[in-house]
């Protein structure tokens, strides 16, 4: 869908929700709306995008107690706020949003996760990304290095930027806005995802994108929605394989799960979101085992978080419960620059060829 | 050990042993009397002297007026002065009263006092001649004839009497009354829990006054009633209540036969029953009591004990405070949005009689968090220490408060006030401190039944609150909140404004008032859905005086810069009727003439 597009289904949608409200006001009825319940209870998953998404429970929100109609009242504000903003064809961050709602007396928000949330619930009802409504969120992109080609939209007219030639030595960041990006061309063969800068920065240094075309995406810890949507994207366009290295511990093994299947809150994006090829590399618990990795003893909250995800549907696999139960019979974690403690290239001349023709990538 | 060593050590021991005297004991060990700390012995001190000083006004049968005052003498030395308007002590007695532990004039007596053993006070001379070495003084008149009496006193040690360092007639302006002043070593740490002291003993002593001087400040705790309260009146003691020390003293102390002795000496013990008891006892009812062999005399103690004897009389040697007067000594001094008090009927355990007082406030200002604020009382004294181990707290804790929606863990939790109050002729103290009270079966059934009372009463008052709660919420939503969803959404969507009115009408079906302020105009406006048609008036009370108002107000009054505005009128079904006045709006907006339920009042601005 175009940019153009997109602003435009969102302006019909945020502004059908404000008639129907006018509708009923008009006929003498008390406005209210139907939710999707958005609780961990209502997430199914969905066989034909292999993505994690909303069920169909539904909750009624009706403008009858002081709660419900101070809800419905933001929610008017913050439509009339998007018209607006569309409009006038500007943008702003969430948290600028929840500053400018400062300025709306009774429908101002108590906190930023109030506004969040809210536009949370106006994207699903729209089926539109808040990029969309012009909102973007203030984290700052991840950056990429590796030999492709985009066409960026830019306040200075379209820029064409080679992710090797034309950026510095720590890569090309993300825009909040992924949609704003024309793929070109690349002479790639896979994408890995590193979750911490250090093992990014290392893999560069050593070359390792130049010697196997492989293009470096840094997560930069749990991903940003605009770094999930770029790894969808090279996978939807370019059908590239791609590989999440972490850390590894429980924590880690969710950033790979938030790549591949998607996160509870942003269930009504999955499919935009997610990216359901991403395989995982690294660093696999038998990894501290054959590499006899440095490593730290398993805490309290690492053996409940492991625990969790044994009866997690998405890790509901034989490769992750033989990988999980060795982990805790090991109570062992190593992150991934403990690769360093057998030499700085180890990572790069060893480590990854070896995983990554066991993998059947190279 | 041969048999001779046996005796040498006894009587090296023998010369050893000596006799301690009270004072001497008390030097040892001031826990037991509640002196175990300096901070603490400013309140024990306290609370004896005005524990003293109310029992004589009540004897006396005059309004208490307590001066109580406290300041700093040096770099730790407090003066601590309590005066009152008592019936002031005879010149003869002040020096036994004050300087000589063990002497009291209520001990024998069987009726609800505040002080008992005649330990309190004397106890405070004592710790302050150990700490500061200074006598204390005491000032004291019995009436408009007599001269008032300056004492200076200290205790000997070793003897437990009276050491009179000077005395001397002096002119005083208080016609009778009693004047205290201690000096000792302390701190002013439990400040806090002094002032908490006063308070509660203002709630339980509605008819005294207390003015306080605390260093530089100056407080009082103003009476709210003006009645005397009645002077418990003693009784005898009752066989089921008598312990063998006591019994002997009674015994050696009578000429009586033993019949005469039984039916005279104790309550509700007739010759009826005097003969049962000395059936039992197997001795005749014609010798004279004084004669009787110390088994004799347990024979017949247990007999007593054996035969069936009525209650003992209750109502005259108590003196509860009524519920009125606890209703209206909490409202004093803790502004709370619900009090309930409930006094039990008399009982007895032991042989003593007793009574349950207990009332629970909810809301108002009292702290919404954490547990909730207890006040425990013993024949009208408030009990500051131990709450973990006295029997109220305990019977707190057994109660089942979650059923009375009142959040609970151990203790109930929330903007909850308990008060118990048990009165008795012996309230059973776990010690000589008098600050806890005993677990007793017959004491703590009373207390749980009081509670639970209170907290039915509570639970209703809650959940009309709640109700009010749920409605006023409803109506703020459709009144306030959904004329600004029309406001927004019919500016979004680029067409007129709607009405939302019918919604209101449809909602409530009641007279809704509502009042909103812009641009400096004030707007009160009326919209009848209930149906009724009569007359109604509106009061409008706030600092506009509504003098621009159309239409006129067919009242206006002012109070303090609050004005009062009244207008009168007739709504017809369906319609509206409007003010408006230049002013800052606020205050207070109430509808009179109509039903409580079939009207609404929003503020808008709120």
């Amino acid at each position: 869908m175009s940019k153009e597009e997109l602003e435009k289904k969102a302006m019909v949608s945020l502004l059908a929700i404000a008639s129907a409200w006018y509708d009923q006001m008009k006929a003498g009825e008390i406005p209210s709306i139907s939710l999707p319940s958005r609780t961990k209870y209502n997430i199914e998953y969905d066989d034909a995008s292999e993505v994690w998404k909303y069920g169909d429970k539904e909750s009624m929100r009706t403008a009858a107690s002081a709660k419900s109609a101070t809800h419905l009242l933001k929610m008017a504000y913050v439509i009339g706020f998007i018209k607006q903003q569309l409009r006038e064809n500007r943008s702003s961050t969430l948290r600028e949003m929840y500053y400018i709602s400062e300025g709306w007396k009774r429908a101002k928000f108590g906190a930023q996760d109030e506004s969040n949330f809210l536009i949370e619930d106006l994207e699903i009802l729209s089926d539109v990304p808040r990029e969309g409504f012009h909102l973007h969120p203030e984290e700052n992109g991840a950056s990429i290095y590796g030999p492709m080609r985009i066409r960026e939209e830019t306040r200075r007219g379209m820029k064409t930027i080679h992710c090797q030639d034309d950026v510095g030595q720590a890569g090309y960041t993300i825009p909040n806005n992924v949609e704003n990006i024309e793929f070109v061309d690349h002479d790639a063969k896979f994408v890995i995802a590193i979750e911490t800068g250090g093992m990014y920065d290392r893999l560069i240094e050593n070359g390792f994108d130049e010697e196997h075309n492989a293009i470096l995406v840094h997560l930069k810890g749990q991903p940003a929605r605009s770094t999930r949507r770029m790894l969808n994207r090279m996978s939807m366009t370019w059908d590239l394989p791609i590989l999440v290295f972490t850390d590894g511990d429980p924590w880690s093994y969710r950033i790979y799960g938030s790549v591949a299947y998607g996160a509870i809150k942003s269930a009504h994006m999955s499919e935009l979101l997610a990216t359901p090829k991403a395989q995982f590399l690294g660093l696999r618990p038998s990894d501290i085992r054959d590499y006899n990795l440095p490593s730290d003893k398993l805490t309290e909250k690492d053996v409940e978080a492991l625990k969790a995800e044994l009866t997690d549907p998405r890790f509901a696999t034989d490769y992750w419960k033989k990988e999980i139960n060795l982990q805790l019979e090991m109570n062992l974690k190593s992150e991934q620059q403990a690769f360093a403690a057998r030499g700085l290239d180890f990572v790069t001349k060893k480590y990854l060829p070896a995983r990554l023709a066991d993998m059947g990538i190279i | 050990m041969p048999g001779w060593l046996h005796l040498v050590l006894a009587d090296e021991l023998a010369k050893q042993q000596r006799s301690i005297s009270v004072a001497e004991f008390f030097e040892k060990n001031k826990h037991l009397l509640g002196f175990d700390s300096p901070t603490r012995g400013v309140i024990t001190t306290i609370k004896e002297a005005v524990d003293n000083s109310l029992d004589a006004c009540e004897e006396a049968q005059v309004l208490p007026d307590i001066f109580i005052s406290i300041k700093k003498t040096g770099s730790d030395l407090f003066r601590i002065i309590v005066e009152d308007n008592g019936p002031g002590i005879v010149p003869k007695q002040i020096p036994f009263v004050f300087g000589k532990l063990l002497y009291g004039s209520r001990f024998h007596q069987i009726r609800q006092t505040r002080g008992q053993q005649g330990i309190g006070i004397s106890a405070a001379v004592l710790y302050a001649q150990l700490t500061s070495g200074l006598p204390t003084i005491v000032i004291s008149r019995t009436g408009a004839k007599e001269q008032a009496h300056r004492f200076e006193i200290q205790i000997k040690i070793e003897t437990n009497e009276p050491d009179v360092l000077k005395n001397e007639a002096i002119e005083w302006d208080r016609i009778h009354g009693t004047r205290v002043q201690i000096e000792f070593k302390s701190t002013m740490a439990a400040k806090k829990k002094l002032i908490e002291y006063l308070k509660y003993t203002s709630v339980v002593n509605p008819h005294a006054r207390f003015r306080v001087e605390l260093d530089d400040e100056t407080f009082t705790f103003e009476r709210v009633s003006q009645e005397v309260i009645r002077c418990p009146v003693a009784i005898q003691p009752h066989p089921h209540g008598i312990e063998l020390g006591q019994f002997k003293r009674m015994a050696a102390a009578s000429d009586a036969k033993l019949i005469d002795f039984l039916v005279e000496g104790f309550s509700r013990v007739g010759k009826k029953t005097a003969q049962e008891m000395c059936d039992r006892a197997r001795l005749k009812g014609t010798l004279k009591v004084s004669g009787l062999s110390a088994d004799q005399q347990k024979a017949l103690l247990a007999a007593m004990q054996e035969v069936a004897v009525p209650a003992p009389p209750t109502t005259q040697c108590l003196s509860p405070i009524g519920e009125e007067l606890i209703r209206r000594g909490l409202d004093k001094e803790f502004q709370m949005d619900f009090v309930a008090a409930r006094t039990r009927p008399s009982s007895v355990f032991s042989g003593h009689p007793f009574m349950v007082e207990a009332a629970i406030g909810y809301g108002g200002k009292l702290p919404a968090e954490g547990n909730a604020v207890i006040l425990r009382f013993a024949n009208r004294v408030p009990l500051m220490y131990q709450q973990g181990a006295c029997t109220i707290t305990e019977c707190i804790m057994n109660v089942n408060w979650r059923s009375y929606n009142i959040s609970q863990q151990g203790l109930p939790a929330g903007p909850v006030l308990i008060l118990v109050h048990v009165a008795s002729t012996n309230v059973p103290f776990t010690s000589e401190s008098k600050d806890a009270i005993a677990s007793i079966p017959e004491i703590e059934k009373e207390i749980v039944l009081a509670l639970q009372d209170l907290g039915r009463e509570l639970k209703t008052f809650l959940s009309r609150r709640d109700r009010n709660k749920l409605a006023e919420d409803r109506a703020r939503a459709v009144c306030a909140i959904i004329p600004e969803i029309s406001a927004k959404v019919s500016e979004i969507v680029e067409k007129p404004p709607v009405d939302t009115s019918p919604i209101e009408g449809k909602l409530m079906r009641k007279l809704i008032a509502k009042k909103w302020t812009r641009d400096g105009k004030v707007t009160i406006e009326l919209a009848n859905y209930s149906g009724f048609e009569g007359e109604i008036s509106a009061y409008d009370i706030s600092a506009d005086n509504a003098a621009d108002a159309v239409p006129k107000a067919d009242f206006v009054s002012e109070v303090d810069g609050q004005f009062t505005k009244v207008w009168k009128m007739t709504i017809p079904s369906k319609s509206n009727w409007q003010v408006t006045y230049s002013g800052k709006g606020g205050g207070i907006l109430d509808i009179r003439g109509i039903d409580d339920s079939k009207k609404m009042v929003v503020d808008l601005d709120v």
